[in-house]
């Protein structure tokens, strides 16, 4: 594929590699966190990291959207889709994260009217077609999908849409990383930076990760060559003594971010005091709900959410996890209370979280030490 | 800090806890069935395993062949049926009769057996235009012939409208097995080569354009076809080095792959560069974020072969009209056992997983 192919050139990738085998001092054990679920994937789907040397460890960070949002929040979103008349509408891969009673996947074969949609405005178009029934989107993600919820609202405000509403349950990405950073115990030498998040923000909010906590960090974009090459600076900066904000992904993020996307969503949401996220627990300004102007697009103001509040089970340890201080097997639920089948902590919600890839490829994984 | 003694012990113990509960079968628990119990993954494995194959008690079935077989008077016949349910009825490449005809016969001769004819069902919705009907009865007749199969018994069933999707259609196949096949889902070796019949993933990205949920263009055919004459050539030229045969339907090659390699309890590496996927089909896929190891083909098969005979096997393959492309994709390994591992064009190795939801329901 043309365009495509290039950022997936083995050659270039072998060089990559070999550069970062020389940037690594032997002896030193480096963790780095790529922060965004889409790194990971590529990551994962290209085998990135077995071209690393055996000392340089990649941690997947809280940036898989689905996978932070708490069971709670999934057991209100369900409520709603077993309401009377309603059809609720949200991305297929939000279908299969567990409630404390089930997913979304099983409401839905237990007959609540849920629809899968690649975009909001495709729910916003349901809206339009069932005038007689309410349809609900239930918005998640951090600022790369916010912008279009935000845009979806103001369409269905200025065609005054009166049967579509948003669950919101948008998150924003400074708050966990600055958690993460706060906690003594952590064990990260420095930060690959979300991609899609800075098209949106930019690199500018990152800024406080050198500034304040003195890890270096590279804005990366999702090819697997983007990912080595961010790797490569982040490297050179802790072999060189310098920390700062680097953009390895400058075909698509500037500075200063989408100013426009940022307007529309400043207009259309603004800060929950807190937010809960499964496995990290409630952190201040995280998340984000409708702004007053948009309170009647609301649909936890519309309808009657049981606002559920399920406590992550106190065994669950993703939190060390995601920092780097323990392996998922020293988790203490670890393989026994907590599987992919029965997941309690983020890590083991998606497929790619690191307790579920343990979990299923941790025999790959001693294999690979062997060879 | 534990001492890294204990560390290591500990990690074996729970690696030691998770494999336990792997090899235990699976339990079916669910409270509802989903549309994933029908994706061909890991959720249909536990209706199977855990609902089906305990129910009926039954050797054969146990085995979890693509066709079981009875024996009658020292004749070995094999019998498999397939239900279809494919929307729309009409896609490029083909139609829902041409899969119930193809996607039977298949599953016979990848069983190793001469498809010899098929029963035929059909469940049809009121006000299903007679028109439709009349070209998806001819699409079966003209595929059934182009196989070399007889419709040798059928019924025909009316619901009200809203109940079924304009038709449904079930086939049962019966066939001969052939007696140069000696194919087995446990009798994968270390050193096997697996081949492939040809370039994948063109029936599930058809299908799913056609639905144009996607407001993607482009002019992808799905493969349907008899893959009799693949597996014919392939008993002629190499025989018992033939280990196992599946065709990749649901669920894609992947799934093919993952449970094999768990049946015989080896391991796999498959080659992607190696793997042919038309262009098309990678566009698409690339677009919608999906894997072509997952997306459904309905006329192509896998092929285990010994490592002496493979080079035979593929030249034999790639005489078959439609199999040109055939490729050996990968061989099969000792360790880790039941896992498939990937060499990615990139240089990287990665697992490539068992299935889990469902990607694109009703696809056949």
């Amino acid at each position: 594929m043309k365009f495509v192919d290039e950022f997936r050139d083995p050659e270039l990738g072998r060089a990559l590699s070999g550069e970062i085998l020389s940037l690594v001092e032997p002896g030193r054990h480096y963790k780095l966190m790529e922060v965004c679920g889409g790194h990971t994937h590529s990551i994962y789907k290209y085998g990135v990291d077995d071209l690393l040397p055996a000392n340089v460890e990649l941690v997947h960070g809280p940036g898989c959207p689905v996978c932070v949002i708490p069971m709670g929040r999934v057991d209100d979103g369900i409520a709603l889709a077993h309401e009377e008349g309603v059809i609720f509408t949200c991305f297929g891969d939000m279908m299969r994260v567990p409630g404390s009673q089930g997913s979304l996947l099983e409401a839905k074969a237990a007959g609540a009217d849920i629809r899968m949609v690649y975009s909001p405005l495709d729910a916003l178009r349901i809206a339009k077609q069932n005038p007689d029934q309410e349809v609900i989107f239930f918005a998640i993600g951090f600022e790369t999908t916010a912008p279009s919820t935000a845009l979806t609202l103001k369409r269905a405000r200025a065609e005054a849409v009166p049967n579509f509403s948003v669950m919101c349950s948008h998150v924003t990405i400074v708050p966990p990383l600055r958690a993460l950073l706060e906690s003594p115990d952590l064990r990260l030498d420095g930060f690959i930076g979300p991609g899609h998040v800075s098209t949106v923000v930019g690199a500018r909010p990152f800024e406080f990760i050198p500034a304040d906590y003195g890890k270096p960090i590279a804005i990366a974009g999702f090819e697997p060559l983007d990912i080595l090459q961010a790797i490569v600076m982040i490297l050179r900066q802790l072999a060189e003594g310098r920390c700062e904000v680097e953009n390895q992904y400058t075909r698509v993020v500037p500075y200063e971010g989408n100013l426009r996307a940022l307007e529309v969503m400043a207009e259309v949401f603004e800060l929950r005091p807190h937010f809960e996220w499964r496995g990290l627990g409630f952190i201040s300004h995280s998340g984000l709900k409708l702004s007053e102007a948009y309170a009647d697009l609301d649909a936890e103001r519309r309808f009657d959410v049981p606002g559920v509040r399920v406590a992550d089970p106190k065994a669950c340890q993703c939190g060390e996890v995601l920092k780097g201080v323990i392996k998922p097997w020293e988790c203490k639920v670890f393989g026994t209370a907590c599987t992919p089948e029965r997941p309690i902590g983020t890590c083991m919600v998606s497929s790619e979280g690191a307790c579920a890839a343990y979990y299923n490829y941790g025999r790959f994984a001693r294999e690979r030490e062997v060879v | 800090m534990s001492n890294p003694a204990t560390v290591s012990e500990r990690e074996q113990r729970i690696l030691g806890i998770i494999e336990t509960a792997r090899g235990k079968r699976a339990k079916f628990r669910d409270s509802h069935i989903t549309m994933a119990h029908g994706a061909g993954g890991k959720a249909t494995q536990t209706l199977i395993e855990g609902l089906f194959v305990p129910a009926f008690a039954s050797a054969t079935l146990g085995a979890m062949a693509d066709a079981g077989t009875v024996e009658i008077d020292g004749i070995e016949l094999a019998l498999t049926t397939d239900s279809y349910v494919v929307k729309p009825l009409r896609f490029p490449g083909g139609s829902i009769g041409e899969l119930a005809v193809n996607g039977t016969v298949n599953d016979l001769a990848v069983s190793g057996a001469r498809p010899l004819a098929l029963s035929l069902s059909l469940v049809l919705e009121e006000g299903l235009s007679a028109e439709d009907l009349r070209a998806e009865v001819q699409a079966i007749a003209d595929t059934a012939r182009v196989a070399g199969v007889e419709i040798i018994a059928g019924d025909t069933k009316v619901v009200e409208r809203g109940h079924a999707d304009g038709m449904y259609v079930c086939t049962t196949g019966i066939g001969r097995r052939d007696p140069r096949a000696t194919l087995s889902p446990s009798a994968l070796r270390p050193g096997d080569r697996i081949l492939l019949s040809g370039s994948i993933g063109e029936h599930g990205t058809a299908i799913m354009l056609a639905r144009n949920e996607f407001e993607l263009d482009a002019s992808i055919e799905s493969d349907t076809c008899s893959l009799w004459p693949a597996v014919d050539a392939l008993l002629d030229t190499v025989g018992p080095d033939l280990r196992c045969l599946r065709d990749a339907t649901r669920g894609g090659v992947a799934s093919v792959l993952n449970e094999l390699a768990r049946a015989s309890s080896v391991a796999m590496i498959v080659r992607e560069g190696d793997v042919p996927v038309h262009p098309a089909v990678a566009g698409a896929a690339e677009i919608l974020g999906i894997d072509p190891m997952y997306v459904a083909n309905e006329g192509k098969l896998v092929a285990f072969v010994a490592p002496e005979s493979a080079e035979q096997a593929l030249r034999a393959l790639r005489n078959v009209d439609g199999c040109e492309q055939a490729a050996e994709i990968g061989e099969v390994r000792t360790t880790p056992p039941g896992m498939v591992l990937v060499q990615t064009s990139f240089g990287g190795r990665r697992v490539m997983d068992q299935l889990v939801g469902d990607p694109l329901p009703r696809i056949c």
